[in-house]
């Protein structure tokens, strides 16, 4: 059962992918990004991340991809049609792309091939993932990080306040 | 009923290859950045991956820190592609040609 449904979800995070990237209209790219994320999201729970598995779902396909909705509705509101908002790539440019990463994703399969050291995973304590779990190691022994990452969002809110601010 | 770690980490790998590709191929700022954020989520899967090999609650951490930096990241890079091309007729990075490259 577990196994069904890592392959259903897995075959969905691939497949929305390839949709992201080879969508015409970036409205479409959205909302497949939205199904990839929802689809990581069951992987997580698969691999007991209980809490990563609401954050992806929450703050990624919820909160990061309403902000790229935004945007696309902004910038795509002035051009004519999606479809000609693309130009030609140069001659040769998507077979060297192609070639390069699949030199890189070749690299990688091969070596997960060859590579046997990796026992099966024991099987987790019961409250591995959860949300005490993950909470009581991000406020003892990552407090130091955690501060810091409000620290980054504060850099990142005055960033965008001082780039949109009127000129 | 424990699934194989490698299985993760393969459909790991082929995420990243795949919004490598798009970063690559493609010309809308929109799509290249939304490929990017497809190889910050394979990472996560990865990390996630191995924190249950390994039972560590440290993945767990990074992943959360990674979600945060993304975050700021496209606060950011999203309002630098409104403030480049609001005033051009179409998204396409091939016409910011200022410096003549």
């Amino acid at each position: 059962m577990a196994n069904l449904i890592a392959v259903l979800a897995a075959v969905l995070c691939l497949f929305m992918g390839v949709v992201v990237v080879s969508a015409k209209n970036p409205m479409h790219g959205v909302i497949a990004l939205v199904a990839n994320f929802v689809g990581l999201g069951v992987l997580f729970l698969l691999l007991h991340a209980e809490f990563l598995a609401v954050i992806e779902v929450i703050v990624y396909a919820g909160a990061v991809m309403v902000l790229f909705l935004f945007v696309v509705a902004l910038l795509m509101a002035g051009t004519r049609s999606p479809q000609e908002a693309r130009s030609k790539t140069l001659p040769g440019q998507v077979a060297l792309a192609i070639a390069v990463v699949g030199v890189f994703a070749a690299l990688v399969v091969f070596a997960l091939a060859v590579h046997t050291v990796l026992a099966a995973p024991p099987p987790p304590t019961t409250s591995f993932g959860s949300i005490s779990n993950f909470g009581t190691a991000l406020f003892t022994t990552y407090l130091l990080p955690f501060e810091l990452t409000a620290l980054v969002l504060l850099a990142a809110v005055i960033g965008v306040v001082f780039l949109a601010r009127e000129r | 009923m424990t699934l194989p770690t490698v299985d993760f980490l393969l459909v790991s790998a082929l995420l990243f290859a795949i919004g490598a590709v798009g970063v690559l191929v493609r010309k809308n700022p929109l799509i290249m950045f939304m490929a990017i954020e497809l190889m910050w989520n394979a990472v996560n899967l990865s990390l996630v991956a191995f924190a249950r090999q390994f039972g560590a609650v440290s993945g767990h951490i990074f992943v959360f820190v990674v979600v945060v930096a993304a975050a700021a990241e496209v606060a950011i890079g999203l309002i630098i592609i409104v403030l480049v091309f609001r005033h051009r007729d179409r998204p396409d990075v091939d016409t910011l040609n200022a410096m003549k490259g």
